[in-house]
């Protein structure tokens, strides 16, 4: 096991950041913390870094419990004590944090001219080390260059290669991507996995696009509101979500309020809908568009726009009982379907998800 | 109404006839802006350049001879070492604070941090003649500290200790002034990227934060020298103007200017005047070098959401 979180909370001032956050990751695996913002994955990223603190355990009754006790463990070893330097951690931020004024094999070299000089590498060593990176990184006969020469997505892989000249022991990438557009973000998302599966470096990567999470990551943990609310692999995220948020979260998504129906669906008609708690989901590419009614689960809908750009065409529905839908088919079905806007037709959900709340309004 | 499209086009080639023609309806007229211009050429003439002409007219007027003796002379040739001591510790020192304070009040976060940000600022509330009054109040003979030190045999006030400490008074926010919106825009991600990478404090200090922030450092030395030399008010109060030992040059300037001794006042003040200028040449050196290595940081910005 290479890095464990045992009961982790963390408060800013009033804010809660992290609510008691367990959660084990395995040695060379690639880990993605996936949320959207404030739902904690920086701060359980910089906790794991060092740059942040844990909370520390609330004592009750005057002694300390060491079974609630915060801990962060690296392949074993409790790092609490360590500082950021000491943990071998391989950090990458969000806005590639190059050092300016220092040339990209400058940058490079950086962690391993620092160390005091009984544990830093000859000179040569350290030359071949990171041209062996620039390469690594295809960005050989850069190493002259300036970061501000560089455009984002040489930056940013300059700034892993940084990381990994220390030879981390945990590689962690905040938003890495994030300030990237999508088509370079596209190409490095797969550049990343393949290196990963070259180097094995544990990696924790966090994120708020939910695609990315599921493309890369071997494992996926899905965070809001400070807490964990899955861990699983992108699959099981994908087609088993554990609840309402992760559903909604992991891609687009209809949502029907409703009673649960004998068939497992809404009933269509307001004189049987009886309004509940009880919220089903179906992801738009579940769903299939009809024109004349096949079975009982089929919703009169109106179709209101049809997008064609795009891998899937994208049709938008309005329903006067169960209001807007999407639905996602492929475009040879939807030219042989021969659809028009404001046309009346019927929506069959195919694969249905039910969550009940636990305070019912 | 094709307004938007006017501007827009002005902007892609303000060489075409047509956006000439544009750009005169989009800007004020001709003899608005000549007028304009000549009134602050006119200023600056008879405020400015006229003045500083005629101290150097002044001071060379009667020769090179009389010049040469006016800042050889044993008063004179004492204010410059006077005033050159009182740079060279409070501009040091100040530097020292100013990089202290900057790092403090950008790289942590605690309660009544905008309270200190503020206190840095009193040197420039407060007028230089209380500055040096409060030494006194304290130093002083009759004052909380005097007596205590004076028992020792230490004088501040009526000596060099109390110029040098007025000098720091003045000349305290000059450097942290500069630095801090300086370290608040960069941040500390460069500093954190360091410290992961194995990297101890000191050497985050001299090989990351220091090469980003030199020439902020180096504009705010300047302008903390420029007011160590010309500063007036609070060290007249607290040297009492004693000659030969604690007058600084603009004290021995209004000393000799006091006994119509026009000559000698003005060969030192044509010093004065020179140290000024080239201050002020250096100053528009830095600012060119700062708004260099600023439009790279932001380039840089703009191509990370470009690329």
């Amino acid at each position: 096991m290479s890095v464990e979180i045992r009961n982790v909370n963390k408060t800013f001032g009033s804010y809660v950041a992290l609510k008691n956050i367990q959660l084990n990751i395995e040695t060379g695996e690639l880990v993605a913390l996936l949320g959207p913002s404030g739902s904690g994955k920086t701060t359980l990223l910089r906790i794991i870094a060092g740059m942040e603190s844990p909370d520390p355990q609330r004592e009750l009754n005057g002694d300390s419990d060491s079974a609630t006790e915060p801990k962060v463990l690296f392949f074993g070893d409790d790092v609490a004590s360590m500082s950021v330097g000491q943990r071998r951690v391989g950090f990458v931020f969000q806005h590639y944090a190059l050092f300016k004024h220092m040339t990209v094999f400058e940058n490079i070299a950086f962690g391993l001219r620092v160390q005091p000089r009984s544990t830093r590498p000859p000179k040569s060593e350290i030359q071949d080390r990171v041209h062996r990176l620039l390469n690594l990184i295809q960005l050989d006969g850069f190493g002259n260059r300036f970061p501000m020469q560089l455009s984002g997505g040489q930056r940013q892989r300059v700034a892993l290669a940084r990381a990994l000249a220390i030879e981390p022991r945990v590689l962690l990438l905040d938003e890495p991507f994030g300030a990237l557009d999508a088509k370079v973000r596209q190409s490095l998302r797969e550049w990343l996995r393949r290196l990963h599966d070259e180097l094995h470096t544990t990696t924790i990567l966090v994120t708020h696009d939910q695609e990315e999470a599921l493309e890369v990551s071997d494992r996926v943990v899905v965070m809001n509101q400070a807490a964990i609310e899955q861990v699983g692999t992108p699959e099981d995220v994908f087609h088993h979500p554990a609840s309402e948020f992760v559903m909604d979260f992991l891609g687009a998504v209809n949502v029907f309020h409703g009673r649960f129906a004998d068939s497992g669906l809404p009933a269509n008609s307001d004189s049987t809908r009886i309004p509940d708690s009880t919220r089903i989901y179906v992801r738009p590419h579940e769903m299939r568009i009809e024109r004349s009614r096949q079975s009982p689960d089929s919703i009169p809908a109106i179709i209101e726009r049809i997008n064609r750009a795009g891998v899937q065409g994208k049709v938008l529905l309005q329903s006067g009982t169960l209001g807007p839908i999407r639905v996602d088919i492929p475009l040879d079905q939807l030219d042989a379907l021969d659809l028009k806007t404001g046309e009346s037709v019927f929506v069959v959900p195919m694969n249905t998800r039910s969550f009940t709340s636990d305070y019912s309004i | 109404m094709n307004q938007p499209a006017i501007t827009k086009n002005k902007s892609k080639s303000p060489a075409t006839a047509t956006a000439k023609s544009v750009a005169m309806s989009v800007s004020d007229p001709t003899w608005v802006r000549w007028l304009l211009i000549g009134t602050t050429i006119g200023f600056m003439a008879l405020l400015l350049l006229l003045p500083l002409g005629v101290i150097f007219w002044e001071a060379l007027r009667r020769g090179a001879k009389v010049y040469v003796a006016a800042l050889t002379e044993r008063n004179a040739l004492n204010a410059i070492k006077m005033t050159l001591l009182a740079a060279i510790i409070a501009v040091p020192l100040n530097t020292l604070f100013g990089l202290a304070a900057a790092w403090a009040t950008t790289k942590y976060q605690y309660r009544g941090k905008s309270l200190l940000i503020s206190l840095i600022d009193l040197p420039f509330a407060v007028s230089p003649i209380i500055a040096g009054l409060m030494y006194v109040l304290v130093f002083g003979l009759q004052g909380w500290l005097g007596p205590f030190l004076n028992s020792y045999g230490i004088q501040v006030i009526f000596a060099v200790p109390g110029v040098v400490l007025a000098t720091l008074f003045v000349t305290f926010p000059f450097v942290a002034r500069e630095l801090i919106p300086l370290m608040q825009e960069q941040g500390s991600e460069e500093e954190w990227a360091a410290i992961s990478l194995g990297a101890s404090g000191w050497q985050t200090f001299w090989r990351v934060t220091l090469p980003n922030i030199k020439w902020g450092v180096l504009y705010g030395v300047l302008l903390c020298n420029a007011r160590a030399m010309g500063e007036f008010g609070a060290v007249s109060v607290v040297s009492s103007n004693i000659r030969g030992r604690t007058n600084t040059i603009p004290l021995q300037i209004d000393a000799l200017y006091n006994e119509y001794n026009t000559a000698a006042a003005f060969a030192l003040a044509s010093i004065l005047a020179f140290l000024g200028v080239v201050t002020l040449c250096a100053k528009s050196l830095l600012e060119y070098r700062i708004e260099s290595s600023r439009r790279r940081v932001n380039h840089s910005k703009e191509a990370e959401t470009e690329s």
